[in-house]
């Protein structure tokens, strides 16, 4: 389910504080041209406006009767994520300070007790000196754990536990069972009158310099996040009143006039107007090769200007550029859940009370069978118990990794729509692939001219079938006259002609007489074509479609016409192929040509003739045996086999694609992506069930060894420090680990 | 011995009742559907919110945890995630839901809530 996008603007108000305020603000916005709706809502101070009105021209509405408005949403993803970074800094020295204090006297106490010196209270004198550690404890709680306790309490009284309340309370057991030591030590038999402050010091010290640490691996895992981000230029020279001016992104407006220079980011969508040049959309497609844009050509938000100067008409700003839209789908991506983290989140959500029952239950079996002392065992086991057991590892594992994958995914080009598409692509055994744009460029082309007659060129051939061909709606001439085109040839016009069913076509130009079309025509009008049958025939062998020409019934020459197969297809077909997935093709051509293709790029097996509304059914018979299907195409007309496809992978040249309408979108026309797509995938997984198995090994075995079940055979127990330090250091591996898959690279192309 | 461990067992149900069993009574949204919800200390506040079935549902957070746990707030069911900035508030937007309860929880699952659609 996705939300709908509204023209609805939301700001916050300062100053009202009245009911006439409202009146007086909602008739100011009302009044504007183009507002169909504005609502305050006193209790909340916002303001809700309908309509296409710029921000700006609302809140100078507010300001001029007289209050303060600011918009809810106006901050660009750029300034929130500077301060973001300031946050997080800040929140991280914070923390280091906590850090050091805590540690400051965790350590020498942890130092004393291992180089032998007694934590227990036997003399008045280690009393006092004890209160006073204690006390000193107390205040580094106050300083440098506060935020556990505070979170805890108010967590508690929202019938809610999470890490704050183990953490609260094993230092607190700890913290509590120490000061009874020193303030009622004969309430306690002899054995039992160990004091355990350092444990309550050095856990706070080490689990926020687990944090701390946390949030360092944490802003790494953001980086693809943050280099789109980085793609959003700041500013715009829009020509307005026939100057040209700079002014700040968010003031651009629909169809105003953008002008680029070389070296120039595009700054919002658009459509070029005047000038060409040639764009690098590297940063966005992944395609290495700058593209070509004149008159007409559509250019997009983020992307580099390379050679030219252009003026272009703005068509998408702010959050509808493709450039927005895909910083806004990848986030949301790197938040999805992929099934796999699904039984995680379950456990994450009993977690932390089953964790104190078992602390609970621990002390009572410890009280009960336990050797002397067993009131000390029992607070040891209770305290490491709760301070062993780690939830944000569980909690963590899948999201960390997720959110690196599809960052990396989206550095490649490729948009992973949300977790389980993740999953899913990771597990495809069947690939379908659509031939014509997504095996092939999609477009037939001229491939080759085989000249019969040697007083011809090769242009002069194009250029009189160019011109015979040009009123012809038929695909295979287009081709021909598009081929004429890009040879800036100059057509001239043609007489008497005719199409002639089933054959080809017939002209007359500059008297002579012209003939274009298959054997037949060919045949039927007496043309000898000796051995340059056999030459036809091995073009048609090839996936092309040879056509003759004749002229005043003499052969001049065979142009083969063919959608050209991508020049990276077969090798990545190939990759694919390697890693396991059984590739198909699928087309409606006629199974001679698609036989044809399918050989050269290296596939067996084969749909042709399919009709679009069959495509499905093909999806569904491969589901049908068991496959998981991956099914890729152009997203148009593909649609439906698409959505039935386990994972539906659009294919998209340049940045023109339809983000919402499959799985994943690869942003380039090459299946490379593809093959990237399916790599990262699986990267991603194996780099999750690491995690998760690292997360759950790590409770499974750290509560139980916690509770002391190693005692009895080995007299074991958990020290509450190393418990600490154990907690601290599991979430972090998990967060490391998932920065590790920022050094995954497909494999070379 | 036996009262420390009838006190223990009596911990262990209070556990299961209190953070299980009960129920919080829910905050109910304005009569536009809109509700605030701010971050803090570690939790929503109010956690369980109540909004109308069929038609959007505005929610506005507020995040006054400095915790970067805080920052993130998921919808799953609706494949919503935003990032809250510190000190400022948000309003996320809710397509029309049909009646059913969908949580909502930072990204550890550590800050919970729930929305009820009525």
């Amino acid at each position: 389910m996705k939300t709908n996008k509204q023209d609805t603007t939301e700001l916050v108000i300062e100053g009202a504080s009245c009911a006439s305020c409202v009146g007086k603000i909602e008739t100011a916005l009302k009044n504007i041209n183009g507002v169909n709706r504005a609502e305050m809502n006193l209790a909340l101070q916002t303001v809700s406006v309908d309509g296409s009105v710029a921000t700006d021209v609302l809140i100078k509405a507010i300001e001029a009767v007289g209050y303060k408005a600011k918009s809810t949403n106006d901050a660009s993803d750029d300034e929130l994520l500077d301060e973001k970074e300031i946050a997080d800094q800040k929140y991280y020295s914070g923390l280091m300070n906590k850090v050091w204090i805590a540690l400051g006297l965790g350590i020498p106490m942890m130092l004393y007790g291992m180089l032998g010196g007694p934590m227990t209270v036997e003399t008045n004198l280690e009393r006092v000196v004890w209160l006073f550690i204690g006390v000193l404890c107390a205040g580094i709680m106050y300083f440098s754990g506060k935020h556990f306790y505070v979170g805890a309490w108010k967590s508690l009284v929202n019938h809610n536990a999470n890490m704050d309340t183990l953490i609260a309370l094993g230092t607190g057991t700890a913290w509590l069972y120490s000061m009874i030591v020193v303030l009622f030590p004969m309430a306690l038999p002899e054995m039992a009158r160990h004091v355990y402050f350092e444990a309550t010091a050095m856990i706070i010290g080490l689990i926020n310099l687990g944090l701390a640490l946390e949030v360092k691996a944490k802003g790494r895992t953001s980086e693809a996040i943050k280099r789109l981000i980085g793609l959003q230029e700041k500013t715009a020279r829009v020509v307005r009143d026939n100057k040209e001016i700079d002014i700040a992104i968010e003031q651009v407006l629909l169809n105003d006039i953008v002008r680029i220079r070389p070296g120039g980011k595009i700054p919002v969508d658009g459509i070029v107007m005047q000038g060409h040049s040639t764009i690098d959309e590297s940063m966005l497609t992944g395609e290495p090769m700058p593209v070509e844009k004149v008159t007409g050509d559509k250019v997009v938000a983020g992307t580099l200007n390379k050679s030219g100067s252009i003026l272009f008409k703005a068509t998408h700003i702010g959050k509808d550029t493709a450039l927005a839209q895909i910083i806004n789908m990848v986030k949301r991506a790197q938040n999805s859940k992929p099934p796999i983290g699904r039984l995680a989140d379950v456990i994450a959500a009993y977690f932390v009370p089953t964790i104190m029952i078992i602390s609970i239950a621990s002390a009572l079996i410890w009280l009960n069978w336990g050797p002397d002392p067993t009131v000390a065992f029992a607070v040891i086991s209770a305290t490491t118990v709760l301070i062993i057991a780690c939830p944000c590892a569980l909690g963590l594992a899948t999201p960390m990794s997720v959110m690196v994958g599809i960052g990396k995914a989206a550095e490649a080009g490729v948009l992973i729509r949300n977790g389980e598409a993740l999953q899913t692509a990771s597990k495809i055994t069947s690939m379908i692939l659509d031939k014509t744009g997504t095996i092939t460029e999609g477009a037939p082309k001229v491939t080759d001219v085989v000249i019969a007659d040697d007083s011809y060129t090769e242009n002069q051939i194009l250029t009189t079938l160019a011109s015979l061909e040009k009123g012809s709606e038929h695909p295979l001439a287009q081709a021909i006259v598009d081929s004429a085109v890009e040879r800036k040839l100059e057509l001239g016009e043609v007489s008497d002609f005719q199409a002639i069913t089933g054959m080809g076509v017939q002209a007359n130009i500059d008297d002579k007489h012209l003939l274009f079309g298959n054997k037949k025509l060919m045949l039927t009008n007496e043309v000898a074509l000796n051995d340059y049958v056999s030459q036809a025939q091995d073009l048609a062998d090839e996936a092309k479609t040879p056509m003759y020409f004749a002229i005043n019934k003499k052969l001049v020459a065979i142009v083969a016409v063919a959608d050209p197969i991508k020049q990276d297809s077969i090798a990545a077909i190939k990759r694919l192929q390697m890693s396991g997935i059984q590739v198909v093709m699928i087309t409606g051509d006629n199974s001679a040509t698609a036989n044809a293709v399918a050989k050269k790029v290296g596939i067996s097996q084969v749909y042709s003739e399919v009709l679009p509304e069959d495509k499905s059914r093909k999806v569904a018979e491969l589901q049908a045996q068991g496959e998981i299907v991956g099914m890729t195409g152009d997203g148009i007309n593909d649609a439906p086999a698409l959505a039935l496809a386990n994972v539906g992978f659009a294919i998209g040249t340049g940045t023109d694609v339809a983000i919402e309408s499959a799985d994943i979108t690869l942003m380039r026309g090459s299946l490379h992506g593809l093959a990237d797509a399916i790599a990262i995938s699986k990267a991603t997984l194996s780099n999750i069930k690491q995690n998760l198995f690292g997360a759950f090994i790590y409770n499974a075995a750290g509560v139980p060894l916690a509770a002391g079940v190693l005692y009895p055979f080995f007299g074991i127990l958990l020290n509450p420090v190393i418990a600490g330090a154990a907690m601290a250091f599991s979430s972090l591996t998990v967060v490391s680990n998932a920065n590790r898959l920022r050094l995954f690279k497909a494999k070379d192309h | 011995m036996m009262i420390i461990n009838i006190v223990g067992f009596l911990f262990i149900g209070l556990i299961v009742w209190w953070f299980w069993l009960y129920k919080p009574a829910e905050t109910e949204a304005t009569k536009e559907n809109r509700i605030k919800v701010v971050v803090n200390n570690g939790i929503y506040q109010p956690a369980r919110i109540k909004v109308k079935a069929g038609t959007p549902a505005l929610i506005e957070f507020v995040r006054e945890d400095t915790s970067p746990c805080g920052a993130m707030v998921l919808f799953p069911d609706f494949e919503i995630s935003e990032e809250l900035s510190l000190k400022q508030s948000k309003l996320i937007e809710l397509p029309a839901m049909v009646a059913g309860e969908y949580p909502f929880h930072c990204q550890m699952q550590m800050y919970k809530g729930l929305l009820i659609v009525e």
